[in-house]
């Protein structure tokens, strides 16, 4: 079988503005999503708080979930349907973090059964204090960071065999980035910073490879993160294990390009890049979009079957696999083909 | 053909490793009697991270000193002295007149020589104030940590969890795992009681009323009895007014056992002193006749009875409505020692056996359709060498589980999730490669050759494109804690047992099916 024809040659480089504007909107929608709802919507492993699950045994009001709760103490918890309908399980969740000793959860199933009538079960309970809460978003927003820079060594060293220059620069990243955060910097800011000045370094040490990899990344990972803002979910530590594995996954199918177009640059030595870089892309196509499919199967299978506890995990990765193969096609390749244009202008 | 087989010797050891290391999942008897762990989220438990306030041991550590200083000044008849802690960590000492001013020197010089001593007159009174150095307060928060982590693991160990897991993070953090916990309302409460037990004389003497309004005179405390009826549990509170000179502590304990009074048949916990211990007791007894004496646990009154006589032979006890479980408890938590500072729940994840369950069963299903609708999709696309690469996917996964048992890593809810993933982007190998072989042959090359150069191309990208994600499944690790460190581990053993499966195991069967069978085609 053969879905996509040997000999297909669609033009995508002659799209590619389009292409760009679409990336562009996505990326501004996102943005903009990201400044109506105030930043990302935390979970309560990065904001701090208390999380519980209970089942009931019936069908149960959420009404009397909430005067119970209020029996407690916990009146302006959130109150919220999860898994499956007849499942009758809810998370409860409030902002601040509960001090849950001295027979807390014995109380809350006490209140629960008076106010809802039937039988409930605590299935799980987290609570995070806001000082850990702190320390998990800090940690997770230098592995994202992290990830990125290792990635572009690697790719600057593969593609264009300049390990050393890389890795400097990547070291005097590191290193600044450390000396920063001894002051106290925010950082959120101090990410952004980084990456901007990643990509300056790429700009004058001429890394187009790294410069079209990392691009094509910080894309998929701002879609990623605009989509769970405008679905309103929220950002747990599972969420975040997503966005590094989008991001090995989507360099995974921008690498495979690159390396088709090091191959054809070869071989074609003659013809100009754009046609290099779109006979690349027409030559892998198959590969891209097969691959792109198994892994929608089993991401889409864990999404609808995985339960509950995975599902905002299947979801993200089902938007990142989307986004990924995407960009490698309508991002990565072309940045290739601007920086040459850019340079003959110089 | 040497070659060949030396290849077939590596994949067929490699097989027969991973399967030895799975079968003691199944059958724990078997060497070499590695399973493969749960996580907490699968198997059910708790995860709890405490914070030592370690600034409180030195407060208390202060706070002895200065009782001491009393107690030395008391002993060489020195009058007129006021010793008070202030500012947390400082004790000042103040003197009325210089002769005593002189005495005072002397003893601080003599005696407390390891703190540090600065002095100062204030219209005719001297003021000597005291503080310990700082690297002895380092060393007393670096201890208070390490002892508490101690006290807390002997509590676990005493209340009875399988394999617990303790250990120390950071500077003043205790991370402690309580897998498959039956009751982890109990075990918290276990944990974080600071089980401090005071022996404080009940000031029947002063005014009660006065020092419930605020006006508590000096040397003296208001602590309260905190009963609940089990039944109702509505509480009432009775206020107490202690001297707040501690007589005897806990640290005297060799042992706290829990026994049934044989009038009421109620539980109480019998405490033995130790020799020092007992010898304080009976003084205190002997000195107090008719007095009542409070025992205080954790700054609440446990009970306040009337010594009735000296009581010698270290014996004590304390009663109260207990039930079974609770007195228990409390003689686990005195048997074990004292927390030298409170802790804090800074981070608590609890998760029941029957949600485990059900997340491993909602994984195992997504896994088998994920990995049928991969199958069948490889079959019909790539026919006879879809066969292959799903044969490649299967020792995928026999290889991971192997790899998890092998390093005895955790296996998690994402890490079902990682390995999920795996089986969709484990075949990618194997797709690069037929995909390149495809071409090849609508090049017009022969099978065996279009085979050779297929491998040859896809070998590089193949390793370019995993070393990718295993660059962010290596960061994803030294990042993630628990559940998404079981992620990092599955994606990262995914993406070496997919290269290991496609570049070598199914070359194998390429190159048997095309020399030993002469075949003329390849279905592909």
């Amino acid at each position: 079988m053969q879905l996509i024809k040997r000999d297909i040659n669609l033009d995508f480089i002659g799209k590619r503005k389009i292409a760009f504007f679409l990336s562009i909107v996505c990326i501004l929608i996102s943005i903009g999503s990201l400044i109506l709802h105030r930043g990302p919507k935390y979970g309560i492993d990065f904001a701090g708080g208390t999380l519980i699950q209970v089942k009931f045994v019936s069908a149960v009001d959420t009404d009397n979930i909430n005067s119970g709760l209020a029996n407690i103490g916990l009146e302006n918890s959130s109150i919220q349907d999860f898994g499956e309908q007849s499942a009758n399980e809810y998370l409860i969740r409030t902002e601040r973090p509960l001090v849950t000793s001295e027979g807390f959860s014995s109380d809350l199933e006490k209140a629960l059964e008076e106010s809802v009538g039937t039988d409930v079960e605590i299935r799980r309970l987290e609570m995070v204090g806001p000082q850990v809460g702190k320390d998990l978003r800090e940690k997770a927003l230098f592995a994202m960071f992290y990830a990125l820079l290792f990635i572009t060594i690697y790719i600057s060293g593969r593609f264009e065999l300049k390990w050393l220059i890389s890795a400097v620069m990547a070291g005097a990243l590191i290193g600044a980035v450390y000396v920063f955060k001894l002051f106290d910097v925010s950082i959120p800011f101090l990410i952004v910073a980084a990456l901007a000045v990643t990509l300056i370094l790429f700009w004058f040490l001429e890394l187009k490879y790294a410069m079209g990899a990392i691009v094509a990344l910080i894309h998929d990972v701002i879609i990623t993160v605009g989509v769970f803002s405008i679905f309103d979910k929220e950002f747990t530590l599972p969420i975040i294990a997503a966005l590094l594995t989008i991001i090995g996954y989507s360099l995974n199918d921008t690498i495979i390009v690159f390396d088709r177009i090091r191959e054809n640059l070869r071989k074609h030595h003659r013809q100009p890049l754009n046609f290099i870089i779109n006979r690349s892309i027409n030559e892998t196509l198959s590969r891209t979009i097969l691959t792109s499919a198994t892994t929608l199967f089993v991401v889409v299978a864990l999404f609808v079957l995985g339960g509950g506890i995975i599902h905002d995990f299947a979801f993200s990765m089902i938007i990142g696999v989307l986004t990924g193969t995407y960009s490698s096609i309508y991002v990565a390749s072309p940045i290739l083909l601007i920086w040459q244009q850019l340079g003959k202008v110089k | 053909m040497k070659h060949f087989s030396w290849k077939l010797l590596l994949v067929f050891a490699v097989i027969v490793a991973a399967i030895i290391y799975i079968l003691p999942t199944f059958k724990p008897s078997l060497w070499p009697h590695k399973q493969i762990n749960l996580g907490l989220d699968l198997q059910g438990g708790m995860h709890l991270v405490l914070e030592v306030d370690t600034a409180k041991a030195v407060e208390s550590n202060v706070e002895r000193i200065a009782q001491e200083i009393k107690e030395r000044l008391k002993k060489k008849r020195i009058r007129n002295v006021t010793v008070d802690r202030i500012e947390e960590i400082r004790i000042s000492v103040r003197v009325k007149n210089e002769e005593t001013a002189a005495n005072v020197k002397e003893l601080l010089d003599d005696e407390f020589r390891d703190l540090t001593l600065s002095k100062s007159t204030d219209n005719g009174m001297v003021l000597f104030t005291l503080a310990i150095p700082d690297g002895e307060s380092a060393h007393i928060e670096k201890l208070a940590v390490d002892q508490a982590l101690e006290t807390i693991r002997n509590r676990i160990d005493q209340f009875g969890v399988s394999e617990p897991d303790i250990r120390r993070q950071g500077e003043t953090r205790i991370l402690i795992q309580l897998p498959g916990v039956k009751d982890p309302q109990r075990a918290k409460d276990l944990i974080g009681r600071t089980a401090l037990l005071e022996f404080k004389l009940v000031d029947d003497t002063g005014n009660l009323q006065a020092a419930l309004k605020g006006n508590v005179p000096p040397g003296r405390q208001v602590l309260y009895k905190i009963d609940e009826d089990p039944e109702t549990q509505r509480q009432s509170k009775t206020p107490f007014l202690l001297k707040k000179r501690t007589l005897l502590t806990g640290a005297y304990l060799t042992d706290a056992r829990v026994q049934i009074d044989s009038q009421y048949n109620t539980p109480y916990v019998s405490l033995d002193f130790d020799k020092k211990g007992a010898r304080i007791f009976e003084r205190i007894t002997g000195e107090n006749v008719n007095k009542r004496l409070a025992i205080v646990l954790d700054q609440k009154v446990a009970s306040a009875p009337v010594i009735q006589e000296k009581i010698a032979g270290g014996q004590a006890r304390i009663t109260g409505n207990f039930s079974m479980e609770e007195a228990r408890d409390l003689a686990i938590v005195l048997r074990a020692g004292a927390l030298p500072a409170p802790v804090v729940i800074l981070e608590e994840r609890t998760v029941g056996p029957s949600l485990g369950a059900d997340s491993i069963r909602a994984g195992l299903i997504s896994m088998c359709i994920g990995g049928i609708l991969v199958v069948l999709f490889m079959i019909l696309y790539y026919k006879g060498s879809g066969i292959i690469a799903d044969f490649a996917l299967a020792l995928n996964i026999v290889l991971i589980a192997g790899g998890l048992a092998g390093f005895q890593a955790t296996l998690t809810l994402p890490g079902i999730a990682g390995i999920i993933l795996t089986i969709g982007m484990a075949v990618d190998a194997n797709v690069i490669i037929f995909e390149r072989i495809r071409e090849e042959l609508a090049l017009g090359r022969t099978p065996r050759a279009a085979v050779d150069t297929g491998y040859e191309r896809a070998t590089l990208t193949i390793l370019d494109a995993n070393i990718t994600t295993l660059i962010a499944a290596v960061v994803l690790f030294q990042f993630g804690t628990g559940a998404v460190k079981g992620f990092a581990v599955t994606l990262s053993l995914g993406v070496i047992a997919s290269m290991f499966t496609a570049l070598v195991m199914s070359r194998i069967i390429f190159d048997y099916i095309l020399m030993r069978r002469k075949v003329k085609t390849v279905s592909i």
